[in-house]
């Protein structure tokens, strides 16, 4: 098994946001964690990263094999672990190849291998770039600086593609995105995908779901997995909306 | 006041014959505001240049002109060779075509909708469907807060209805023509429109202005934009009134949670024209884009005023508008960027720039920001120029005629704004009016 | 980047490391100010009469000024008679060659980095070192004045070409200019002093290391380059001062005069004592800085990286006079915990076709307050002028202040002026955007800074920009985490 979450609690400035969270995903597996606003879907992924406003006060994460709640952030980026964020940050002054490179051969010398050199590194950028349908210029631009918010996440995708995550995990990559653009993220993830890795994609909305099929749907609310179920969970609520699953919880408390 | 009053204030005297026509529909709710509107009006009169919004822009001429309101029925048949071209035929099949302010049923031409998108005359809407529209009308844009649209309000009827439910895709843009052509004497029009986007819905709106003949008329219309979460709009405004017309419009938009607005403005005609497009971004990861490009010769005059609300974090605009101005055209910009206290994260990009081709052409360039978060980035810039003569010497050095080369250097500093068109047809559209503005590196009249 | 990265931890685990006192056997005057010190100065240095009248002329004008009081600066009334005006080491009389120097003084420049014996000094750069308030040595003076060149200290070039000095000295900045140049005209004491013959391209940097020693003593010096037609030269200053509890001023004048299709390059490592972390101690530095694009064709440029001083108030401005003129502005402005800087440029444009660039970085962390100022003015004859403004301010964490005050005037309608400002932070969540692709804390932060700085950074000579580069790092220190 590649994640193992068990009873996963966690806080933000000591209010509890996730409250028991479990779940098990697989190498190979795509699955999809949908809710409505503020059900914790963003705050579980930035605790996966490593986030540190975020205090995790019970519960177990291991990653392959080992325990992902001991690692700093960076070295579970380190062990593939990629968060595609929700708000990608800007860095004025820091020209996105170069960003690129420092973080590539952070990863591979952490993995024991040598740094890549300049001319290697362009040869793979040509190459990543094509994927995510973006041109050569952005690498010359500034990480995230005056991009788009469509830009911005295809920027995250680029990386993703560099990076080659083990679990990827996607924090609503889908939002405020138009149809072409969504399409090419998700053609450059599903691209991205085999037998070795593995996807969470968080969203609202269940439009990502055409283009990057997943085959399990976990609906998150009030810090708890409250439904699971196959890609048609998906169809089901967005036609329902979350106040029938919301109404369910209710009923039940 | 020692002013000869002759007649009675024409938007008084029109008011009058409005609000007689309206029958039943002057005991409505909405009548009260219209003539809450109008008493605003009244009481304040039109903006005068002491007033910072209007420093530059003096209306006094339209609050002197006796503009009439339309009141023949039926039109005579316009040419429909001149039509054609302003009917976007080639772009998309659904449009809804107004002349002189009174809906055109028959120049209008609406297939292959879904049944559940709404894309009609206001007036129709509120006579038939009012429930539908009333919770949304008249909440963005407050007439208190603009004379203009004060005035628009008071005579609210006719304009454009557009409601789109969640989660769809529109494919072909929504297209709504303005016509306004000569009758013999000066009028005026109030079009409305309201557009209301629901949670995940995508869709492209283009607003075209036209003026026929050469009459002085006065074109007052006022937008209201509702994005709710995740929208996508694509907006194209197209302002080509005759060169005797005054155009005095408002846009008003508000944006939820993670929606995004694409505003494309292109304001050509007109002896005075002014836009105001304001947008709110009231919800994390809301996003908007604001191009503009002016083109004014002769004695125009033409203001743009735009302001962008930063409400909530993690929200991005970026803003560019640019100016050609020749003979003794004066252009006026004044881009306000509010970013309120908690709209942390907040990344605003704002520049304008102005290209002069003459020494009387004049630019009054006021790009604002005002912050009250600390963690933002935000950049603004704006520029006053001419032709670039290094420039059109290269291309002279490589054999391109002086007047050529001024054209292509003019061509490719509007560029920069008509490449930013999504809609491929439209952009070829844009260019194509660009350049036939173009002589010998000068703006000319068609 | 590895090993830039391990300098930048060794450095930040470090305090100011100039802050040293040396024990040198100084010759003082008084302390206080009156007209008997600046004949006293006057007549230490042995000046020409037209000199000593210059000296008075600008005090008379002093005393009728008032201390500027419109920049973003906060400090305790400055006490001018409390200053002693002139510090000299004791020396024989006069070093004539470096074998006669205080082997002290020269322990004191080999500590700070800056050794003076020939052999061992940077390749490629010539040093002038001025100790309080005269040059003590000045290395590669034989090997310039084969080519013509003069490079030698202020008060040598009194003795040797007095000529020289009275045609340019206060042609650019004018004793009655403001009130610090005006202090500065009154009492200064020396400073480096360069002339680039016709058609001469300096063959190796031109440097001016400056220290502050004694304690109580202000330091005014006077640096004057006059780039002759068709000569290129590159010049550039350090400064450091020993860490005491009290303010020391600062007040100094630099002139630069380009001829005809001359190019000066001036930079400045500024690192005088800022203070300690409650703001006690340190330099306040009022400095007036000035080049003249005399000739058609010339160019002068400014790059400085300001790290130190309790207080920076200078504006290194271009008067771009000759037809075709440049003026560049290139500045790192650092600020931290109770440092204060309100720096930024004049742009003056006079001739035709005169171009200017002003690039500005300000970078604050802690409680500091960080200020650009410029102006970019464009005169009524001044026809196709350009000017591009840039000026950029990071935040480290959310109780320091970035404040942009850009000044604007066009009297000339072919004018192209162009500003950009920009304001953003370096925030937990921008470490931890870097941390999640793998990139530790150190590194994200080593490299933010460097790229917000890297365009003005690129201006700097090698070994200047490495040295900078360190700097930024060591007065980061304690200001992210």
């Amino acid at each position: 098994m590649m994640l193992e979450i068990k009873n996963l609690h966690a806080s933000v400035e000591g209010t509890e946001i996730l409250k028991g969270i479990d779940l098990k995903v697989n190498a190979g597996e795509v699955h999809a964690i949908m809710g409505p606003n503020g059900s914790g879907k963003s705050t579980l992924a930035h605790v996966l990263a490593g986030r540190e406003e975020y205090k995790v006060t019970k519960g177990s994460v291991i990653y392959e094999g080992k325990d992902l709640l001991k690692m700093t952030p960076e070295d579970r980026a380190r062990e593939g672990v990629f968060l595609a964020f929700q708000y990608p940050v800007e860095i004025p002054g820091v020209n996105s190849a170069y960003f690129l490179r420092t973080a590539l051969n952070a990863v591979r010398q952490y993995n024991g291998l040598d740094d890549i050199s300049a001319f290697e590194f362009l040869k793979l950028a040509r190459e990543k770039m094509k994927l995510i349908d973006m041109d050569e210029s952005f690498l010359k631009r500034s990480v995230n600086e005056g991009f788009s918010g469509g830009e911005k996440k295809r920027n995250e995708i680029l990386q993703m593609a560099f990076l080659e995550p083990k679990l990827a995990i996607l924090d609503e990559t889908d939002s405020g995105l138009d149809i072409d653009a969504l399409k090419i993220v998700a053609h450059g993830v599903n691209r991205l995908r085999n037998k070795n890795n593995a996807v969470i994609a968080v969203t609202h909305y269940q439009r990502l779901l055409n283009y990057i099929v997943p085959d399990y749907v976990h609906v998150l609310y009030k810090g708890r997995i409250v439904k699971s179920g196959g890609k048609e969970l998906a169809l089901e609520l967005e036609e329902q909306g979350y106040d029938s699953i919301k109404n369910d919880v209710e009923k039940k408390s | 006041m020692s002013v000869n009053i002759k007649e009675k204030i024409w938007y008084l005297a029109n008011f009058e014959v409005f609000e007689k026509k309206l029958n039943g529909g002057a005991r409505t709710p909405l009548h009260q505001l219209r003539k809450a509107a109008l008493q605003h009006v009244k009481k304040n009169g039109f903006p005068s240049i002491r007033e910072e919004e209007w420093r530059f822009t003096n209306v006094s001429s339209i609050e002197s002109t006796n503009f009439k309101p339309v009141d023949k029925k039926e039109q005579e048949e316009i040419d429909r060779n001149t039509l054609q071209e302003y009917l976007f035929e080639d772009l998309t099949p659904n449009r809804l075509v107004f002349v002189n302010g009174r809906f055109s049923s028959q120049l209008s031409s609406l297939s292959g909708l879904a049944k559940n998108i709404k894309f009609e005359n206001l007036a129709l809407e509120l006579k038939n469907n009012p429930d539908v529209l009333l919770p949304y009308l008249a909440k963005q844009a407050d007439y208190k807060k603009h004379a203009f649209i004060a005035l628009n309000t008071a005579f609210l009827s006719e304009g454009t209805f557009i409601y789109i439910p969640n989660n769809i895709i529109v494919d072909a843009p929504l297209y709504i023509l303005y016509i306004s052509r000569d009758v013999g004497e000066s009028f005026v029009t109030h079009p409305r429109n309201l557009y209301v986007v629901g949670s995940n819905t995508q869709v492209k709106i283009i607003e075209n202005y036209v003026g026929f003949g050469e009459e002085k008329y006065f074109t007052n219309p006022v937008s209201e934009i509702i994005l709710n979460e995740n929208a996508i709009v694509d907006h194209y405004k197209i302002q080509q009134e005759n060169k005797s017309a005054y155009h005095i419009a408002v846009t008003q938009v508000h944006q939820k949670k993670d929606s995004n607005y694409r505003s494309n403005s292109f304001s050509f005609g007109s002896v005075l024209a002014r836009n105001d497009l304001n947008t709110v971004l009231d919800g994390e990861g809301a996003e908007c884009t604001l191009n503009g490009l002016y083109m004014a010769n002769g004695k125009q005059h033409v203001d743009n005023h735009t302001l962008i609300d930063h409400a909530k974090p993690h929200c991005n605009s970026h803003e560019l508008y640019k100016g050609i101005l020749d003979d003794r055209a004066r252009a006026v910009f004044s881009g306000k960027i509010y970013v309120r206290p908690d709209a942390q994260k907040t990344d605003a990009i704002q520049s304008n720039q102005n290209m002069l081709l003459s020494d009387d052409a004049i630019v009054d360039t006021k790009p604002q920001l005002e912050i009250f978060a600390d963690d933002v980035r935000c950049t603004h810039g704006g520029t006053v120029g001419q032709l670039d003569d290094e420039g059109v010497f290269y291309l002279r050095s490589r054999g391109i005629s002086k007047q050529y080369a001024r054209n292509i250097m003019v061509q490719a500093f509007a560029g920069q704004v008509t490449h930013k068109i999504k809609l491929e047809g439209l952009r070829e559209k844009m260019e194509g009016l660009v350049f036939s503005r173009l002589r010998d590196g000068h703006l000319s009249d068609k | 980047m590895s090993t830039e990265v391990d300098q930048l931890e060794q450095l930040a685990n470090q305090e100011y490391k100039y802050g040293f006192v040396s024990d040198i056997a100084a010759d003082s005057v008084p302390k206080g100010l009156n007209e008997d010190v600046i004949r006293l100065i006057s007549q230490k240095k042995n000046e020409p009469e037209f000199l000593l009248e210059w000296r008075l002329k600008a005090y008379r004008h002093w005393l009728t000024m008032k201390e500027p009081n419109w920049a973003n600066i906060k400090y305790p009334p400055i006490d001018y008679q409390n200053i002693v005006y002139y510090s000299a080491p004791k020396k024989k009389n006069g070093p004539n060659s470096l074998d006669e120097i205080d082997p002290a003084i020269l322990e004191m420049y080999n500590k700070l980095g800056i050794p003076l014996e020939e052999q061992q000094v940077l390749a490629g750069v010539a040093v002038d070192a001025v100790l309080d308030s005269v040059s003590v040595a000045t290395t590669f003076k034989e090997k310039l004045s084969e080519l013509g060149i003069i490079f030698m200290s202020f008060s040598e070039a009194v003795q040797h070409h007095p000529d020289l000095v009275r045609k340019y000295l206060g042609s650019v900045v004018p004793s009655t200019d403001n009130f610090f140049a005006a202090l500065n005209s009154a009492v200064f004491s020396d400073g480096s002093f360069a002339y680039i013959p016709k058609g001469v391209r300096c063959p190796m940097e031109l440097s001016t290391y400056f220290r502050i020693n004694a304690a109580n003593t202000g330091q005014f010096e006077r640096t004057l380059i006059i780039a002759d037609e068709g000569s290129y030269v590159s010049y550039l200053e350090g400064c450091t001062a020993p860490m005491r509890d009290e303010n020391q001023l600062h007040a100094a004048v630099v002139e630069l005069i380009a001829l005809d299709n001359a190019q000066i390059k001036y930079a400045t490592v500024q690192n005088w004592y800022p203070g300690d972390k409650n703001g006690k101690g340190g330099i306040y530095n009022f400095v007036t800085k000035r080049g003249l694009c005399a000739g058609i064709d010339s160019k002068i440029s400014w790059t400085q990286v300001e790290t130190g001083s309790a207080i920076t108030w200078k504006y290194p401005s271009c008067v771009l006079k000759g037809d075709n003129s440049v003026g560049e502005f290139h500045s790192v402005a650092m600020t931290n915990n109770h440092q204060q800087a309100d720096t930024g440029t004049k742009m003056i444009h006079i001739g035709k076709n005169t171009k200017s660039t002003i690039i500005s970085k300000g970078i604050s962390a802690g409680v500091s307050q960080n200020s650009y100022r410029g102006q970019v003015k464009v005169l009524k004859n001044a026809t196709n002028a350009r000017n591009f403004s840039q000026c950029d301010s990071l935040l480290i964490g959310d109780k320091c202040g970035a404040h942009t005050f850009p000044y604007i005037e066009v009297k000339n309608s072919t004018g192209k002026v162009e500003h950009e400002a920009t304001t953003s932070k370096i925030g937990d969540d921008q470490i931890f955007y870097c941390n999640q692709r793998g990139i530790s804390t150190e590194d994200a932060v080593s490299m933010i800074v460097n790229g917000f700085c890297k365009e003005v950074l690129a201006e700097l000579p090698m070994e200047f920009a490495v040295e900078a580069q360190k700097l930024l790092g060591v007065s980061l220190e304690g200001s992210v985490g």
